[in-house]
This record gives C-alpha cells, structure tokens and sequence, in this order.
C-alpha cells in the first residue's frame, strides 16, 4: 500500500488551507510584497508566475517562514503562522517544501534523508519511518538509490528525493518554490511528472515556476505577480488566452514566443 | 655524543613530554566542548547568545596566553584560593588545563564557525522548513557538515595547543617539558644546544602526525555537494 499524500481526517477548518491577508514585505527601501491577499482552498494547485523579481519566490518562502513578513497574517489550516519557537517548527512540519537547488541533507543517505524528518520530529519508529521512506522514493522512482549520498544522484533524481523528503512528513501543502530551474532540460520531465502525479491526488500545491506546461496540465489557477503585487489571477486556460494586464500580455508574449 | 647521552639519565625527558601531552588532551577535550557551544552561541537566533559567543572569543582570543596561565596559578589559586584538587600539583596542572581550554575555546569556537561557513544556507532552511528547531537542526544537519568542513582549521589550533601547553610553565607546572629544558640548560651549560634541538624535535615528532591526520582526514570526510 502506497502511502497518501493527503492526510485524513486532519482537516481542523473548513477554511481556506492557507490564507494570506495583507502580507507586506521590504528588502530595505525595496516593497517585494505589497498587500498581498491570497487564499488557497484545500486540494486546489495554484501555480504563480511572473518575471524574476517580482516577489513570487518571497512569497512562496513567507509561507513557511523561511521569509519573515513585515506585516499582514499567514494562516495554515486555520492557525496563525507563529513567529518563532516550537509552534512555528509544528507549523513547518505540516507544510512540505521543496527548493530550487534541491537542499538534500549532504551528508546523509537518501533514505536517511526522508526519514529523518518522521523520525525526529514526528517520533515515528525507525522501522516505520524506513518502511514509510521507501514507498515513497518507489513513488518517485528512486528507491534503487536509497542507501547513496545526494551528490551521487542526478538532479532530477535529487529533486524528486526531495519530494519523497518533504511528502514523508505528510504535510498538509507543498510549496514549490522552483523545482525544476536548477535542472538540466532533460531532468525537468521526470519532476514534474512526479508533481502532476500529486496535483491529481489532491494534494494542496502552490507552485512557483516557469514550466507554463506544467500550468496548464495540472493547475487550477494562476496567479501573476508583477513588482511584489499579484496582478490577476485565472484559470490556466483563461489566463494564457486572455490576459488582462499589460505586464501580464507583455510576459506571456515575451515567454511564448518561441 | 656520551656527554649527551648522559642527559636522559639524569633527566627524564619522556615523563616531560608525557605532562605535555595530558596538558594537550584534557585542554583540547574541554576546547572543543566549550569552543563548540560558543560556536552555537553565535549562529543562534538570540541576540544576546551572540554577543556573548562573540564577546568571550574577542577577549579571550585577544588576551596573551601567558598571562592567563599565571593569573591562573597567581590570581586563582594564589590570592582568590580557588584550589581544584587537594595535591597542590595536582590542582596547578588542572587549572593550567583550565587556562588552556578558555583560551583555545575561542579559536575552537571560531574554527566551527568558519565551517559553519562551509555549509550551505539551503541545509538550514530545509532542516527548518521539515520542523526541525535550532537546536536539532544543528545537531542532526549543521554540525556535522561544519566539523567536517572544519578539520583542518581545528588540526591547526591543535597543534597550536600542544606547543603552547608549554606555557603551563607561566602557570607553575614544574614538570612540563619546557621547565625541565630551563632546568637542564641550568645546570648543562655546556650541553645548551642540543638540548634546545631536543626539545624542538621532541614537539616536531609529537606534532607532524597530527597534521598528517588532518589533511588525511579533511579529505576522506569531505561532504561531496
């Protein structure tokens, strides 16, 4: 039996799963997040886009506090985003994350890798979280390399380590901060392949990324930022054929046309 | 040369050196406890942790080694009777151990801190972003790649270490090597030199397999990235 992503019955809200309300934030005189408001319903894939700059990647890192915000409120499932301490650490634990650059624990196995987090956060059984671990790199296709060190690995196979990582701590979303730009061009399938795999099961995803394809295929919304303000957001669909900014046509023109 | 010889009879050089060496051990043992929570003390995120880390490394790296060796001996056990043993030799060994530890700790604690350095920003992150705290985190992810991206700079103040546990001298250990070599030039005058090339390739011999170590060892335990 394959572990799910989403888990059970964990649902303490029926709110949105994340809500972001008035987020501002200053990297000294520059404002790379203003006002933003944003609410991600539970299973729903948002995949943000924009030039680089415009505070997508800010954003998607405010969300697990890797950002700090100057001010405005975070919530997850309902819960204030704590500002530090072990409510803060609980709060992380359920939200799973994944990097450009991978940020595989170096010195560690694969396996070790993605039962570190059950083991020592969650208290699971080393047995339990090793059985858990496992099932999950099957998922992304990478248990053959369990017992090697990151370095050894491709960056494909590193990054979907990476996702069988943060899915092992069964979080409640995954944000994506872009996964596949650190990637050879021929690595970058087997990633998002693996993430249209979860989109599809349900799992809540907000995705930073200029893979458009992997938009349209598995998103439910995009979202369009511009100079740290979210310019319009649609469905794919809507949003690639009909743009309604200029900054959005003028991105869209200058990313599709080749 | 049956002059020279003569000297280990009268002498006994070895048990000199072996004063060294315990100097160095119990030292380096408590430099690197101390030298290691310092250096947590100063990547943590509180403020005042910091300060402290950093204030302790300015004064103690800053501050001749001579002179805490013998305020240890006059200030400590003299004037303030802070005694660590009941042999008198025994406690004036221990608080030049003492005085030998605070001092290296602060080039221990800068050592880790620039393998800390060695350590990409994206293992932190990720070690928080699956609910790790500081505290695990650097236990389980940070440490053990800045100890490793750290060998070499930590061999480097070992080997400081042992020469200047010869200081103890300055801190009234009467039977570390250094003292005995005063003594023997006493009373050999005629023997001045090589008893000086003695001593000096007594702590090259001591010295040169730990850098060996070292640079064997920052190599095999290097974190491929």
């Amino acid at each position: 039996m394959t572990p799910r992503a989403q888990p059970t019955g964990s649902a303490t809200s029926a709110g949105p799963l994340v809500r972001l309300k008035n987020v501002n934030k200053h990297f000294g005189e520059l404002h790379v997040l203003r006002d933003i408001d944003l609410d991600v319903a539970r299973g729903e894939v948002v995949v943000v886009i924009g030039p680089s700059g415009s505070g997508k990647s800010t954003l998607c890192r405010a969300i697990n506090r890797l950002e700090t915000i100057d001010d405005g409120e975070i919530t997850i499932d309902g819960e204030v985003l704590p500002a530090e301490g072990k409510g803060l650490a609980k709060l992380r634990a359920d939200v799973g994350m994944v990097f450009q650059s991978f940020n595989l624990f170096a010195h560690k196995s694969i396996l070790e890798n993605v039962t570190l987090g059950p083991i020592k956060v969650k208290g699971m059984k080393s047995a339990a979280a090793k059985e858990l671990a496992m099932s999950l790199l099957e998922r992304v296709g990478v248990d053959n390399q369990a017992q090697k060190l990151p370095a050894q690995l491709s960056g494909g196979q590193q990054q979907r380590v990476a996702i069988a990582r943060a899915l092992a701590m069964q979080p409640k979303v995954m944000l994506f901060d872009e996964p596949t730009s650190a990637l050879d061009p021929e690595m970058i399938n087997e990633v998002l392949d693996a993430m249209v795999v979860l989109a599809k099961e349900g799992m809540t995803m907000i995705v930073v990324t200029h893979e458009m394809g992997f938009a349209r295929k598995a998103a439910d919304r995009v979202i369009f930022m511009a100079d740290g303000e979210i310019m319009e957001q649609a469905t794919p669909e809507e949003f690639f054929t009909n743009p309604q900014s200029d900054r959005a046509k003028d991105f869209l023109g200058k990313i599709l046309a080749h | 040369m049956e002059n020279y010889l003569s000297l280990f009879e009268t002498y006994d050089v070895p048990a000199a050196f072996w004063v060294n060496i315990q100097l160095s051990f119990w030292a380096a043992l408590w430099a690197l406890v101390l030298g290691t929570v310092l250096a947590l003390f100063r990547i943590s995120p509180i403020r005042s942790l910091q300060w402290f880390g950093a204030a302790y490394v300015n004064i103690f790296r800053n501050t001749p080694l001579t002179i805490i060796l013998a305020f240890g001996f006059l200030g400590l056990f003299s004037v303030m009777q802070v005694s660590l043993a009941g042999d008198l030799n025994v406690s004036l060994f221990r608080i030049a151990i003492l005085g030998l530890s605070l001092y290296h700790a602060a080039f221990v604690c800068e050592a880790i801190r620039s393998g800390v350095n060695t350590v990409p920003l994206g293992q932190a992150e990720a070690a928080r972003a699956i609910g790790l705290g500081f505290l695990p985190a650097a236990r389980l992810i940070i440490l053990p790649q800045a100890f490793r991206g750290a060998i070499a700079p930590l061999g480097n103040v070992l080997i400081a270490l042992i020469k200047n546990s010869t200081v103890a001298a300055a801190g009234s250990v009467a039977t570390e090597s250094s003292s005995l070599m005063k003594t023997m030039i006493e009373f050999r005058s005629d023997l001045v030199i090589p008893i000086f090339l003695t001593f000096a390739l007594g702590f090259v011999i001591l010295i040169i397999p730990i850098g060996l170590l070292t640079t064997w060892a920052s190599r095999k335990l290097a974190v491929a990235r």
